[in-house]
Parts: structure tokens; sequence; C-alpha cells
């Protein structure tokens, strides 16, 4: 299976582990990803303003990339999946700003939502299925207590994510169980971390942070997972003394694909 | 303090939200993650604006702690989304010439080795215009 991937700006630099395990990862799984060409940067959060337009467009290029291809769409930097399937969404219901949108666009014809949007874990589910994850691990995590971080922006606005139960997901803890290891399900699992607010108000990052990681730890976690790097950037920061780890690499090494790529 | 229609009607307009559906139950502002931090709270925009009292929200610090975590969305039973509220205001501040609240300057004074690209990306979209 192919399809079109939008790695954002943060893989092709401070995340690169969270790019090159996704890659390697999906080629042991069948899935070639097709990096965009000329991708830009999505902006990091969704503005939503209806009467903004040009913040939107680099996200819809991408769309539109991967729709002329007939392809889906898969992202792994929750933020950028946040974006784009939330300007997505707007193609979709909103018409007159697609219309605005397309006729800006104008050599590059019409495009109305049609692409099909998928967070990788999305597609681990979806398209290659948890029981075909769970028959290729070849390097079982048994034993192991991890807990997942989903932050905020993978779930919500549910209305337009559509990834999960916004309040009680499983997503990340059914990936966690396909690589053999335990689940710690805690309260905190889908709170905000912080976000952007550390570069204002670190004591307010960390707040959010620490309680985030007391409440995995409490719960017996042994290493937590995520799929943002500006979570991951904000956990480790204030203070998790357990490891915190993008859930590609996890993957990577439960598939066996971890050394070969030497990151 | 005075009654600004213009302002109301364009913050309104391009949040799509219709302030007049809450009913003031308060959830929005208790699973907010930036309670501490704001003088208005998300159902305080969303009031506010209901009755015209633009410019304090304008002026208010308030505007740069929301995270766009998007909970007071999800988690509010009258489908208000109130985030759009204070998106909304935001953005009419900082579309004023000269409001922008962060410079390239101020970048390498904010940012450590391990420092996301997309933690500055995120804030530049947020407080810039
Ligand atoms: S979410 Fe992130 S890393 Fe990704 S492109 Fe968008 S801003 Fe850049
Ligand atoms: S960095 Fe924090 S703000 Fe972002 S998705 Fe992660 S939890 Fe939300
Ligand atoms: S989106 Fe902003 S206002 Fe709403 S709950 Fe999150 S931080 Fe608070
Ligand atoms: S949760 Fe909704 S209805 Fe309740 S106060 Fe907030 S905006 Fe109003």
């Amino acid at each position: 299976m192919k399809v079109s991937y939008f790695p954002g700006c943060t893989l092709k630099n401070k995340a690169k582990d969270l790019d090159l395990y996704a890659y390697k990862s999906a080629e042991a799984l069948g899935v070639t990803l097709e990096e965009i060409e000329n991708w830009q940067c999505c902006g990091g959060v969704f503005t939503t303003a209806n009467d903004e337009v040009a913040t939107k467009l680099s996200s819809i290029r991408a769309l539109k990339y991967a729709g002329d291809k007939e392809q889906p769409l898969i992202t792994v930097c929750s933020a950028c999946h946040n974006v784009i399937k939330q300007t997505n969404y707007e193609m979709q219901t909103n018409s007159q700003f697609a219309d605005k949108v397309n006729r800006y666009m104008a050599n590059d014809g019409t495009y109305n939502g049609e692409t099909q949007v998928y967070h990788y874990l999305e597609m681990l589910r979806d398209l290659v299925g948890f029981d075909t994850l769970k028959e290729k691990v070849v390097n079982t995590l048994k034993g192991k207590k991890i807990a997942a971080y989903y932050g905020c922006l993978l779930l919500r606005p549910n209305s337009v994510m559509r990834m999960d139960d916004p309040e009680n997901p499983t997503i990340m803890e059914d990936f966690i169980r396909a690589l053999g290891a335990d689940a710690v399900v805690y309260a905190k699992r889908n709170e905000c971390c912080g976000g952007y607010i550390s570069v204002e108000s670190p004591e307010s990052a960390k707040r959010n942070s620490n309680a985030i990681i007391e409440n995995a730890k409490a719960n017996g976690a042994e290493m937590i997972i995520t799929a943002c790097p500006l979570c991951k950037y904000n956990l480790v920061k204030n203070g998790a003394d357990i490891p915190v780890v993008y859930f590609t690499e996890l993957l990577a090494e439960a598939l066996g694909v971890k050394e070969d790529t030497n990151a | 303090m005075h009654n600004n229609k213009y302002l109301q009607e364009e913050i309104i307009r391009i949040s799509g939200v219709n302030p007049s559906k809450c009913m003031r139950c308060g959830k929005c502002s208790a699973t907010c993650p930036a309670y501490d931090e704001m003088e208005y709270h998300p159902h305080q925009f969303v009031n506010m604006v209901e009755s015209g009292d633009i410019e304090p929200l304008l002026n208010s610090e308030s505007l740069y702690k929301c995270l766009s975590c998007f909970a007071c969305i999800d988690r509010c039973p009258r489908g208000v989304q109130p985030a759009k509220v204070v998106e909304a205001v935001r953005l009419t501040a900082i579309r004023k010439k000269g409001a922008n609240r962060m410079t390239a300057d101020a970048v390498p004074a904010m940012v450590d080795e391990d420092t996301p690209q997309q933690l500055l990306v995120s804030a530049f979209r947020k407080y810039t215009k």
C-alpha cells in the first residue's frame, strides 16, 4: 500500500526519530510512505476564525497533492494532524471558505475536502489492523508497563477528529497491547501539557506537565509514549524521571527495525 | 466599558459562535487548563461578547493564555465552542498594527537545544500576525 505522507517541520529537525522510525516501521508493515513534494509547515495551531485563509493554504496544498494521487494523507505529529484535519473539515463544510480558497488557488483546480486524512495511529488501526501488527512483532515488550499520553490535539475537537472517544480513548492502549506490553490507563492522559505556553510561562507548563507525569507514575507507568514533539519536550523538560518516547520508536523496537535506523 | 456593537458583530461573525446559546454552567472554565492564568475565563469571554463588553477582553492578558487545547469545545454541553470566541478576540487584538506580541529577535532567548520547531511555530501563530 502506498500513502502520501506529511512529515512536518519538527519531524525533519528536532524530532527526526519520530520520522525515521515511522518510515522503517511502515515499511515492515507493507506500507510505503511517499513524502509530499515541497510540503510547507502547517503552522502548528489551527486558527478557528472563519475569515483566516492564508494560514490554511499549506494544509490545503498537502491535502490536494494526496487527493490528486488518490492516496490517503498520513501524518505523525499530533499538531500537524490536528491542523490538517480541521482544515479539511472546513473545506468540506464551509462552502464560502472553500470557494475563496479555490479561487485563490485557481491554477490548482478545485478541492472540497475529498482526501482522507489519517493519523499514523489510525493508519495502524484502520488500514493495517492491530491484529496484523501483533503478528509482525518480533521483540515483544511483554511485561513493560506503558502509559499513553494523548494530550489534547490528537482527540479534539472530536466532531472533527473522529479518532476515538475523546474522554475514554483506547487507540493508543490497543497499540501498546498489540506490541505485547501492558497499557497503563490514567486520568490525565487526555489533558493538555501546556503546549506553546512554555515560551511565555514555563511555570504553568511545568504545573500541567508535572500533574500528568505524577498521575501516570502513580498508576504504575514505567514509560510514557506520545505522538507529539511538543508534548515530549514539555514532559521531559519538566522533570519526567521515566522515559518519554515517541510511539514510533516503540513500534520500531517491537518490529525489530530500530537497530538498522541507527538514529 | 462602552458597548461596541461593531466589534461584537465582527467577533460573532468570524468565530461563528452564537453566545446566546450559553446557559452559564461554567463547565468550560472548570475544564480549562489555563484557568489559573486567566483574568477572564472562557465562560466570561462568551458572556461578555454577548453583552458587547469587548474592550476589557481586547486588552486582557487572558487572550494569550489560551492553549488551543479545545477542551472547552468538547466539554460544553450546549455546543457553544468558547475557544472560538477567545480566538476571534485574540485575532482582533493582534491584527492591529504594532500589536504583535512576539518578535523574531526574542527567539534566541526562548530556546534551548531541545526546543522543537513546533513550539516556536505555534507561538508565532498565536502571538503574531
Ligand atoms: S505540526 Fe508541527 S511540526 Fe508539524 S508542520 Fe505543523 S507545525 Fe510543523
Ligand atoms: S503539546 Fe500539549 S498542547 Fe500539544 S498536543 Fe501535546 S498536549 Fe496538547
Ligand atoms: S481552548 Fe483555551 S479556553 Fe478552551 S479550555 Fe483550552 S485553554 Fe481553555
Ligand atoms: S460550558 Fe458552554 S454553556 Fe457552559 S458556560 Fe461554558 S459556554 Fe456556556
